[in-house]
């Protein structure tokens, strides 16, 4: 009962004031730089060439300002923005006119979030313990030669990295497609789709692998690097306890905790990465949906991707942190 | 200069310097160019590079390699605005939460973490999307360092916090210094190594985040950055048509840039930090 008084209610509560302030700022910040989408908009639809007349852009304007929710004063605008959160709606889309916004969400999400999981799973794993070995070895020159490797990869953003890996893998050993997987035909899960998939997605999984393992493994290498010294270490080495005992049971367990959480405080950025990659790659993910919105001035939709993107980060931030205890003895006998 | 001959015995602060001073030298070098960076056709489109033109030229009749030179400046620039505002910021923010404690410590953390949490990126863009046109390169710099202090602000307040701990700081106290000269006289020479190597990342974030605002359309595509350029070859179907010195130029100089920036940022704050040097030795 403890662990719920000291440990769940407090979480829970900070992931309810997160997603408020989330929100919040996403409902003041557009509001802060004092432009104006409406105008904006009909000034567009005007430099298109067609003319409208005053009333015409007066029931535009009034329609325009119903669909961004903009009508009223600003604190009844707050609670209709709150009223469409959760109602996960958030108007038509405009560069796909009609389709509601929540709709193309519906379609997109999924991608990103099996591209989002497994890579950051795949480079977590593969981070850690490659890192964790690396550490331990520091000594070796082998371990040597993958430290100076990341060393050149941890600081290539992840956009220029995605366009040579595009480059290479696409252009000049033609071995995998350019991107433009298209969605929406049917999807009859058999062994020709995964592999289409398997195909499509395995370049923007390698970049986000790459990147974000080079990150891991920096980090990981350095805490093993602290814990080899610690005392209970030396005092297995002496005590003759086999190495392999050594690293796996002692040292990479105990680097790992701290991992786990700086994980959950990652997990933003990690997002954002996978959204940049997915726009080089054409991966039909919320990435590639966003930057069609954004080039095509679709205000509806950048807002909606914005509002899920946080209730998704926040969530997966919730679960992971929840399952922590699981992993660390420490917490769950508390 | 025995400090320069120390740090050089490093190869990656060697290989850094070199590069940021080349770098540097290309920013400057933007000064003398004979083209205007942003006329189109002033020389023959599409030429591959050659001894007299020696990166080519792009599909708009501008010379890639001044373009290069340009960009690199404008970069650097925004950069330099987005690091160096972001750090204001961030110490305030991480010496106010670390120094003072309890209440402010909890307001500020707070919502550095909720910053943290939230997907920055998205909002970013959302902002940008509606300044569009106003984004110029001190505005984009303003905007990205409005968005890139969290992180660090978490770090040095970490750094303030374990340095509160230390007795010289209740030596202080109790001689009577204040609080503004604690942390100023004491607390800032100690943060410097940390608050440097923060700068470094945010510099490097800062570039990185112009690519993809650029990529996006929404910096204003007329001066020639790292990402407008990188933009105009994509755009321009410069893989396709296989016009690589035109696309590769801003991808090679980007990377250059960064791994530069990165390899000295890390062997200064190791050389910075003693603890970090004794280790370097004692693995040699």
């Amino acid at each position: 009962m403890r662990f719920f008084r000291d440990y769940l209610v407090p979480r829970i509560i900070q992931y309810i004031v997160v997603i408020f302030c989330g929100i919040t700022a996403v409902f003041f910040i557009p509001r802060l730089t004092g432009q104006n989408p409406v105008l904006e908009m009909i000034a567009q639809i005007q430099s298109q060439g067609s003319t409208l007349d005053p009333t015409a852009v007066e029931s535009l304007m009034e329609t325009l300002k119903e669909l961004y929710g903009l009508k009223g004063t600003l604190f009844q605008q707050y609670i209709t923005t709150w009223k469409r959160v959760f109602a996960l709606d958030f108007g038509p889309s405009f560069f796909q006119f009609p389709t509601p916004v929540s709709e193309l969400l519906k379609t997109y999400l999924p991608w990103t979030i099996g591209l989002f999981a497994t890579s950051t799973l795949i480079s977590w794993i593969l981070g850690n313990i490659l890192g964790g070995i690396a550490g331990y070895f520091s000594r070796k020159n082998w371990s040597k030669i993958i430290d100076a490797l990341i060393m050149i990869i941890r600081p290539i953003p992840h956009y220029i990295f995605g366009i040579i890996v595009l480059i290479l893998f696409a252009y000049v050993w033609q071995l995998f497609p350019v991107g433009g997987m298209m969605l929406g035909r049917r999807t009859v899960l058999n062994w020709r789709f995964i592999m289409t998939i398997l195909r499509y997605s395995f370049l923007p999984a390698m970049t986000l692998v790459i990147l974000g393992g080079a990150v891991w493994f920096q980090q990981m290498k350095l805490l093993v690097q602290n814990v080899k010294r610690e005392d209970y270490v030396q005092y297995a080495q002496t005590g003759g306890v086999k190495e392999r005992f050594i690293i796996y049971r002692y040292v990479l367990r105990n680097a790992m905790l701290p991992q786990i959480t700086q994980l959950a405080l990652a997990l933003g950025q990690v997002f954002s990465g996978v959204l940049i990659v997915e726009m080089v790659f054409s991966y039909p993910g919320i990435g590639l949906l966003l930057y069609r919105g954004v080039t095509r001035g679709d205000y509806n939709l950048v807002m909606g991707i914005t509002v899920l993107s946080i209730l998704t980060i926040t969530t997966a931030v919730l679960i992971l942190d929840l399952f922590y205890p699981l992993f660390d003895p420490r917490i769950r006998h508390k | 200069m025995g400090v320069l001959k120390d740090l050089f015995k490093d190869y990656r602060f060697a290989v850094g310097f070199i590069l940021i001073c080349f770098l540097s030298f290309l920013a400057v070098a933007s000064f003398f160019s004979p083209y205007d960076p942003i006329e189109w056709l002033q020389v023959p489109r599409d030429k591959a590079p050659s001894w007299s033109i020696i990166l080519g030229t792009n599909s708009k009749g501008q010379d890639v390699f001044w373009e290069a030179t340009f960009a690199i400046r404008n970069s650097l620039i925004i950069a330099l605005i987005a690091g160096l505002i972001s750090r204001v910021i961030a110490v305030l923010v991480g010496f106010i939460a670390g120094y003072k404690g309890s209440i402010y410590d909890r307001v500020l953390m707070g919502i550095t973490d909720g910053l943290l949490v939230i997907p920055l990126f998205l909002i970013l863009v959302l902002v940008a999307m509606l300044l569009r046109e106003a984004l110029t390169l001190v505005s984009t710099g303003l905007l990205l360092a409005f968005f890139g202090w969290a992180w660090d602000a978490r770090t040095i307040r970490s750094q303030v916090l374990s340095l509160r701990e230390r007795e010289f700081t209740l030596t202080s106290v109790l001689s009577g210094n204040g609080t503004l000269s604690l942390v100023s006289k004491e607390y800032l020479p100690l943060t410097i190594p940390l608050i440097f190597s923060t700068l470094i990342n945010n510099i490097a974030w800062a570039i990185g985040m112009e690519i993809v605002l650029a990529i996006l359309g929404l910096v204003s595509l007329d001066i020639p950055t790292l990402g407008t350029t990188l933009q105009w070859a994509i755009n321009y179907q410069a893989m396709l048509l296989g016009h690589w010195w035109w696309i590769l130029t801003p991808v090679i100089l980007t990377i250059l840039l960064l791994v530069a920036l990165y390899w000295f940022s890390i062997s200064v704050s190791e050389y910075l930090d003693p603890r970090m040097r004794i280790q370097r030795i004692g693995a040699k």
